[in-house]
């Protein structure tokens, strides 16, 4: 008799030990024990198991792990979420734990890890509510290729409804097909044509190996898919790099369009361009501070309030140099240059004693930080408002230049500085808000540029070259030739580059420019009539 | 000469006796120490904090009683970023200040600029960053990783942890990033790496369009084989390199970048989360965990009256050579620079990293290899040590012409060149 109630007992308890949610508690347990480690393979292996698990705990702590917010307690081998506020959670059974856990250690993570992470979620988030979740989950199974994410794959293709989705999910099937080593051909001709309909570098690698050592028929149809794909790259790239060119054009002209009015319309060879760019960086710097630390919430706002706060910056100072310094010395070029050299050491020592040697940190925006793609060519959001901005402020200018009346006057005193001052107009008032003018634009040109480049105080010394490249190239004295100019030498410049590399592109361009010089020394578009000769 | 006037030069003339009396005195209790870094100009990014740093060191040698009973006296010197000056201001410290010895220089032509100025006027130079090796000077000690101390293992650890098997060696266009290359290059063909799965690209200084050359290696690296990026870029040309990889949605995950020149400092001027995970290869973290570590931040935080400064590898090299200078000095019993250049010689002190760092015979030390995954905050995860320490390796093994050399200052041999194969020393430096 106790026998036998035993014996139930033991048959009871083996039945509870095959049913599938005990049996599914004790390997989410295993799993999470070992994870409770110093050793990445450990680490690595535990990822696998709790993904296999297919529990919601297991995704709810591997997206915690992502965000490195999985720690352990070496001590008692348990492992928990710490919440933002420093509390904890019980990773295993998802409450919170009755004593708060005692020294514990961040999991670790490497890139190994990392790379298993993103295709473990992949599989455990293809089911989300939210579809962006089951689009990321998707191509992150893409990007895995794991054979061991088939059948998750199958069960959320299934249910899927978003087309977009679905289509990712239809590929990322196919790329795991392909990986997988028992398939036969027919399933793998299918697969690739699913997979070539990307048309991308990720389709191509995927081809890689197919095509090297693949079966016969596999193997065509890698080549002709891979063919086609390689063909629409070839297209592409130039259509890449006119973009590309595009972009770096209206940084040179950005950087030289102030210039092009100091010393394209002014005559005024003004080494200290560059620190004026630089001054403009350096007050986006302030102003992104000052949000940071007393209005957060306007922080994507930061540009938009640094512009004007840059132009009055770098106007001001531009105004401050050419009222004390560059007015004396009119009509004397080289004493001119040799000036504005020392204000520029001046500037950039100033600079460094105030804000320190070291680069400083100006953030992107939300809006211009990351990339889209646009009929597969991938395009930066900071470049593209770059691009945008600097059009704007072009136009602004010309707008300025043709239809204000300081414009007029500007003009007018440019063109004949005599005739001008007899018509009432002061001369020097124009001069110096002229070149504060240029500044100013100058600075306004340093908000952008500290989206792309170092903010140092070495920032407006590697512009100044290319700055005076571009006006001298285009055509002193006119706008549009520095328009036509920055563009042209940006696509060159990313034309050759591919072929030259970056060093020698840049000095054949140089070589070009130098040659062009001696062929038309007033520019591309060179000014006529009595104000050449003047 | 009126009574009035007479006396005032009288006055004069014993204020001056007295002033130049106490100069003189002051010139037997004080040991001059020369510190050449750039203060002004491109560099002074890197090499200001370095100037700090010593002057850190020397104070605190100086509380605890100086060298050899006298204090030391720091001779700060700004050669701003200008190579020729270097040399003019090596000259000024050893002729006109006499110091004891010089920590400084950055760069590798700036080393290059001012080594025949040590060699001529016997000087000491403490070298404090990873170089491409290929020199070996009787005056100069390298306290930097040389390329077997930082760039193999780092390659190392991506062929043996990420499995690579593409490599992209991008650099800035100068000595060190081609020497490095041309020794990376050298060891993974030797490793079976093909010719066609190796892309070497060089930028000019301050590049910051990046958008090709990126766009370049994510193609280069979708061939269907894991591939990384082996990075020598320099200085201000990395922030628009790194900016340009998050932007065109390059994860470490992808295409991991193990870059030689950026360390913590470099990465305060940038928004690291898009960088999670890019790697590091130096032999100094400031977040190696341990004591000396810890109570080095600390002192550098107060020094700096900044909470928030960061240390850094050369930082730790100049605290190594520092050390084993007071060490040897105190060993020799003098300064005169012949003797504590022998004696510098197989001294060994702590370094930060845990353990102890040696001088050897040829001028360099012993060091441990870490390499660090860029955290979110700025910080790096350590993800691997080497179980020992690595000799610094002047003369690679990987380059013809260089691996029949090697350098030993010791006595009898005293050659920095010394060719094993036809038992010749090759002259007294050849770079």
């Amino acid at each position: 008799m106790r026998f036998a109630r035993l014996f139930l007992a033991l048959l009871g308890l083996a039945l509870a030990m095959l049913a599938p949610p005990a049996a599914r508690a004790a390997d989410l347990d295993a799993a999470f024990a070992r994870i409770a480690t110093e050793n990445f393979n450990e680490i690595e292996a535990a990822i696998g198991d709790l993904a296999a698990t297919g529990n919601d705990k297991a995704a709810t702590a591997l997206q915690a792990m992502t965000d490195g917010a999985l720690v352990y307690a070496p001590a008692t081998k348990g492992v928990f979420i710490k919440k933002a506020d420093g509390s904890f959670l019980d990773a295993r059974t998802g409450v919170a734990p009755a004593e708060a856990p005692f020294a514990t250690k961040p999991v670790r993570v490497n890139n190994r890890i990392r790379r298993a992470l993103e295709a473990a979620l992949g599989s455990l988030t293809l089911l989300a509510p939210d579809p962006a979740k089951r689009l990321a989950a998707a191509e992150a199974v893409f990007k895995s290729r794991d054979v061991a994410a088939l059948p998750a794959l199958d069960v959320a293709l299934a249910k899927e409804s978003d087309a977009k989705v679905k289509r990712v999910m239809t590929q990322a099937r196919a790329a795991a097909i392909l990986a997988k080593p028992d398939a036969t051909d027919a399933e793998k001709v299918a697969a690739i044509d699913v997979v070539a309909e990307r048309g991308d570098q990720d389709a191509l690698s995927l081809f890689a190996n197919l095509r090297a050592n693949g079966a016969p028929i596999v193997k065509m149809a890698a080549e002709t898919a891979a063919g086609a794909i390689e063909r629409r790259l070839a297209v592409l790239s130039s259509v890449q790099n006119v973009w590309y060119g595009l972009s770096l054009g209206s940084v040179l002209l950005l950087a030289a369009i102030g210039l092009a009015i100091t010393f394209g319309v002014m005559g005024i060879i003004n080494m200290a361009h560059g620190e004026m760019v630089m001054l403009g960086a350096y007050t986006t710097f302030v102003v992104q501070e000052l949000l940071r630390t007393r209005f957060p919430g306007l922080f994507d706002w930061s540009l938009a309030i640094a512009l004007p706060l840059a132009f009055l910056v770098s106007g001001a100072v531009g105004v401050l140099l050419e009222r004390s310094v560059i007015r004396f010395l009119y009509g004397r070029p080289l004493e001119t240059l040799l000036a504005t050299w020392g204000v520029s050491l001046i500037l950039q020592q100033a600079v460094r004693s105030a804000f320190g040697a070291n680069n400083r940190e100006v953030g992107a925006p939300s809006f211009m930080a990351g990339s889209f793609d646009f009929m597969g060519l991938q395009i930066t959001y900071g470049r593209l408002w770059i691009v945008v901005f600097c059009a704007a402020v072009f136009a602004a200018l010309l707008f300025v230049l043709k239809a204000t009346s300081f414009g007029l006057k500007m003009r007018a005193v440019t063109q004949n500085r005599r005739m001008a001052a007899c018509m009432g107009i002061r001369t020097p008032w124009v001069d110096s808000l002229t070149f504060g003018l240029g500044s100013g634009i100058a600075g306004i040109a340093g908000v952008a540029l500290s989206q792309i480049d170092n903010v140092s105080p070495n920032l407006g010394q590697s512009y100044i070259v290319d700055s005076f490249m571009v006006v001298v190239f285009g055509g002193v004295g006119n706008l549009w030739g520095t328009l036509v100019a920055a563009l042209s030498l940006g696509i060159a410049n990313k034309f050759l580059e591919p072929f030259a590399g970056a060093v020698l592109g840049k000095i054949l361009l140089l070589v070009f420019i130098i040659l062009f010089i001696q062929k038309r020394p007033r520019g591309l578009f060179a000014l006529k009539g009595r104000a050449v000769e003047a | 000469m009126s009574l009035r006037l007479k006396s005032f030069v009288a006055a004069a003339a014993v204020a001056a006796g007295v002033s130049l009396l106490s100069a003189a005195a002051q010139a037997q209790q004080t040991i001059k120490v020369g510190i050449l870094h750039s203060l002004s100009g491109t560099m002074a990014i890197s090499e200001t904090t370095l100037k700090d740093v010593m002057l850190m060191l020397i104070e605190e040698q100086n509380k605890k009683g100086g060298v050899l009973g006298k204090k030391l006296e720091p001779v700060v010197v700004d050669p701003a970023s200008n190579w020729p000056l270097f040399a003019e201001k090596a000259k000024e410290l050893l002729l006109k200040d006499k110091v004891a010895a010089t920590f400084g220089c950055w760069t590798s032509v700036s080393r290059k600029s001012v080594l025949p100025v040590f060699e001529e006027n016997n000087g000491i130079l403490f070298y404090p960053v990873q170089y491409e090796g290929e020199e070996s000077s009787k005056n100069i000690f390298y306290t930097g990783a040389a390329p077997n101390q930082q760039a193999i293992p780092a390659v190392d650890y991506l062929m043996e942890n990420e499995k690579v098997q593409r490599w992209v060696l991008a650099g800035t266009d100068y000595v060190y990033p081609r020497t490095t290359n041309k020794i990376l290059e050298a060891y993974l063909k030797a490793k079976g790496v093909k010719a066609e799965d190796i892309m070497i690209n060089y930028t000019p200084f301050g590049h910051s369009d990046w958008q090709t050359i990126v766009s370049d290696i994510k193609k280069f690296g979708s061939a269907g084989k894991k591939t990384a990026v082996v990075s020598t870029i320099n200085g201000d040309a990395n922030v628009p390199f790194y900016k340009e990889l998050g932007n065109q949605g390059i994860k470490a995950t992808d295409i991991p970048v193990v870059a030689f020149s950026v360390g913590e400092e470099e990465l305060a001027g940038i928004d690291t989360k898009p960088l999670v995970g890019h790697l590091a290869a130096w032999n100094y973290f400031q977040s190696v965990d341990n004591p000396d570590n810890k109570a080095f931040i600390e002192k550098w935080k107060t020094f700096t009256k900044n909470p928030k400064r960061v240390t850094n590898d050369p930082m730790e090299a100049h605290v190594i050579g520092f050390n084993m200078w007071v060490k040897a000095v105190e060993k020799a019993g003098t300064t005169d620079p012949s003797a504590v250049i022998d004696a510098l010689i197989g001294v060994s002190v702590p370094n930060l990293s845990g353990g102890y760092s040696t001088m050897m015979p040829n001028h360099h030390i012993t060091k441990p290899v870490l390499i660090g995954e860029v955290k979110g905050d700025g910080q790096f995860n350590i993800v691997s040590q080497t179980p020992g320490l690595v000799v610094g390796d002047e003369w690679s093994d990987y380059l013809e012409g260089s691996k029949d050399l090697i350098s030993d200052w010791r006595a009898p041999l005293s050659c920095g060149n010394f060719n094993v194969k036809t038992g010749k020393c090759g002259g007294k430096s050849v770079n």
